[in-house]
């Protein structure tokens, strides 16, 4: 039976006889208003989008170009600009958030020096504090948001000669350090950057910024589907001027010794807000009851 | 006709002996009109990693050999961040260029200290002999030069640099005052067996280490003028861990667009100088073919090293033929140094891949069940 019909079917039935606590959602439901600024958001309205997806790629054992899907993306708010410093300063005064590695004075700069446990960590207590559910965008996300700002893969991982992987290794090593750096590592004030045609502000300036995405390698099969899949989500997909790759605990790209290439300058993030209706809430909390059933049956 | 020198090499059985007569040659007071007699050649100075033109067997006989640098005191950006240092510096560049002579050669030196300078400022060569290594000959203030000419009797690498005196020696040098002497033997490089080595391409590596303080909130300092910096900078000296330590003047100064270069089957001589703090320069995927650690010729080169070790106030030099292509980091490796610090540098290799030395025989994938 269809996963969704079945929630639908439950969530009618079952909502008002499960007790909100069991569902997880009482403390929000009652936490009061604080006075925390809300944050700006803009509305992606639902589409497809053509994206080169993240990870790596092997075809025939060979280093391959991520496929290029088009993917539907539904509906959703994001916020208009970074999580600022002054921002991410409340959550560490109210105990929720480590001290970032950010070496700024000015506190309208987008926050910095954050890992994505960081990042994690001030989703959830933001969404405490305003009684909204804001959780890290996926990467589908940010490209829809980003919209012609969007480079994802700029440059490409295929093996240009299956014979010498070292071909592609002086290739990308080039275009990495072609791709020019904003000439100023420093974060600027928030807005620096400017709109892009959706409204986002700042992405693609030098502050990169965190998804919810894992990072995966995918053995692709005949016909381009996917034969087989390692997803680590101890490393998650950073987007920006270009794409990269961290562990989820880092809060400063570096390259050096074996690490060649270009790091990101900065890493921030910014947050989506949930659009997420009371029925949708427990629609999803059953769901994730009946997967984890599934799951034990099998 | 043989020369005597030359005679006396063919009476010898090993190159080591060889290799031992300049020194007592040039032990024998010369006339300076006999110098004067020499042939004289005025070498034009190159930026690090470069070397200027040279053979590396000498066509003729010994020869004095010209070079002029200027102390040009300034402030370098020295990492990605827009660390600016208050620099001194032999011709502009961290680290000094390279001189190159052959051995029993005359190296004469003219040293300027422009007027726009604020300070003092001499060279003590570590390849000369007396003299503070010329540092009592060449002290000169802002607005003066100096010309020092000494006779290069032995063969290898050696660090020159700044030594003003007192607490200005560590503090010229840790700001960036400190370059290389190469000095070939008149017969070229040999390997164990005496048997000549070749390389097709040179790479000069200067490392240094920067001590930056910096304010309460640990950012960098700016300083407008070295002697502002100085008592801040003596501080964070003292406490011998350094800020940065950078390759040839600046973090990544020699990665991306400024990565050396070579190819497959060609043989790289890369000299590593360090004047002040010990180092262990290594090749990650390659090895040293041939490495003189402590950067002294008339030694034999240990062979097929995978780090070498190149003292503070020392270079050394080694050689390696680039066997399979791709991109190597070049890095003092203690990591901590190459990564947090900025002591990495790459070369990018161009060439046939070799499937016999290396090849992934199963691509990553999931962990095979049986």
């Amino acid at each position: 039976m269809h996963p969704t019909l079945v929630g639908a079917a439950l969530s009618g039935a079952l909502a008002l006889a499960v007790p909100m606590t069991a569902l997880g959602f009482s403390d929000r439901m009652h936490q009061p208003k604080s006075v925390v600024p809300p944050a700006e958001t803009i509305d992606i309205p639902a589409g497809t989008l053509d994206y080169a997806l993240p990870g790596e790629f092997l075809d025939s054992g060979r280093p391959a170009m991520a496929p290029s899907k088009r993917m539907a993306v539904p509906a959703f708010s994001i916020m208009k600009q970074q999580v600022s410093l002054a921002d991410y300063d409340r959550c560490v005064a109210a105990g929720a958030c480590a001290a970032p590695d950010a070496q700024e004075v000015s506190a309208d700069v987008p926050v910095t020096g954050v890992s994505w446990l960081d990042a994690e960590a001030y989703a959830r207590w933001f969404s405490g504090a305003t009684g909204a559910s804001w959780r890290l965008p996926t990467d589908r996300e940010i490209a829809a948001a980003a919209a012609e700002r969007f480079a994802g893969d700029s440059f490409s991982a295929g093996a240009d000669d299956p014979s010498n992987p070292a071909i592609r290794w002086i290739r990308q090593y080039q275009q990495e350090a072609a791709a020019k750096r904003p000439a100023d590592p420093r974060p600027k004030p928030r807005g620096h950057y400017g709109p892009n045609s959706k409204g986002l502000e700042d992405f693609a300036g030098n502050v990169w910024e965190w998804t919810s995405t894992c990072y995966e390698r995918v053995t692709l099969g005949a016909g381009g589907g996917h034969a087989g899949t390692t997803r680590n989500c101890g490393v998650r997909v950073i987007e920006g001027r270009h794409r990269a790759y961290m562990s989820n605990f880092v809060r400063e790209g570096k390259s050096g010794g074996c690490a060649v290439g270009t790091p990101p300058d900065n890493l921030g993030f910014r947050l989506v807000k949930e659009k997420i209706s009371f029925i949708a809430v427990i629609n999803q909390r059953l769901q994730d009851l009946l997967g984890l059933a599934r799951r034990n049956d099998t | 006709m043989f020369t005597r020198r030359q005679a006396l090499l063919g009476a010898a059985a090993a190159g080591v002996l060889g290799a031992t007569l300049p020194r007592m040659a040039s032990a024998a007071q010369v006339a300076e009109a006999d110098i004067a007699g020499l042939p004289r050649e005025k070498v034009a100075l190159v930026a690090p990693p470069f070397v200027h033109a040279h053979e590396q067997v000498a066509s003729g006989g010994p020869k004095v050999v010209e070079f002029t640098m200027h102390v040009l005191e300034k402030p370098v950006v020295i990492d990605g961040d827009g660390t600016v240092m208050q620099g001194m510096t032999f011709n502009g560049s961290i680290p000094g260029p390279m001189m190159v002579v052959h051995q029993d050669d005359y190296l004469e030196l003219t040293l300027v200290n422009p007027a726009t300078n604020s300070m003092p400022h001499n060279i003590d060569f570590h390849a000369s002999t007396g003299g503070l290594g010329g540092g009592a000959l060449t002290l000169i203030n802002p607005g003066e030069q100096v010309k020092l000419r000494f006779r290069a009797t032995r063969a290898g690498v050696f660090v020159y640099h700044c030594a003003p005196g007192g607490p200005m020696i560590p503090w010229h040098v840790v700001s960036g005052m400190s370059g290389t002497v190469m000095v070939l033997p008149r017969d070229g490089l040999k390997d164990e067996n005496g048997r000549p080595l070749r390389y097709d391409r040179i790479y000069y590596i200067g490392e240094n280490d920067f001590y930056v303080p910096r304010d309460k909130d640990g950012n960098f300092k700016k300083y407008e003028t070295p002697g502002d910096s100085y008592a801040d900078t003596v501080e964070v000296m003292r406490g011998l861990i350094p800020t940065h330590v950078v390759f040839n003047g600046a973090k990544d100064a020699l990665t991306g667009d400024n990565a050396m270069k070579a190819k497959v089957g060609e043989t790289v001589l890369i000299v590593h100088s360090q004047a002040n703090r010990d180092t262990r320069p290594h090749i990650i995927g390659g090895h040293g073919d041939y490495v003189w650690e402590q950067g002294k010729f008339a030694n034999p080169p240990a062979k097929d090293l995978e780090t070498w070790f190149v003292r503070g106030g020392s270079a050394g030099a080694a050689l390696y033929t680039f066997r399979q292509p791709g991109i190597y980091a070049y890095v003092n490796h203690n990591l901590i140094e190459a990564v947090e610090l900025g002591a990495t540098a790459h070369f990018v290799v161009e060439g046939g891949w070799n499937d016999n030395l290396m090849k992934q025989v199963v691509a990553p994938g999931p962990i095979a069940t049986y």
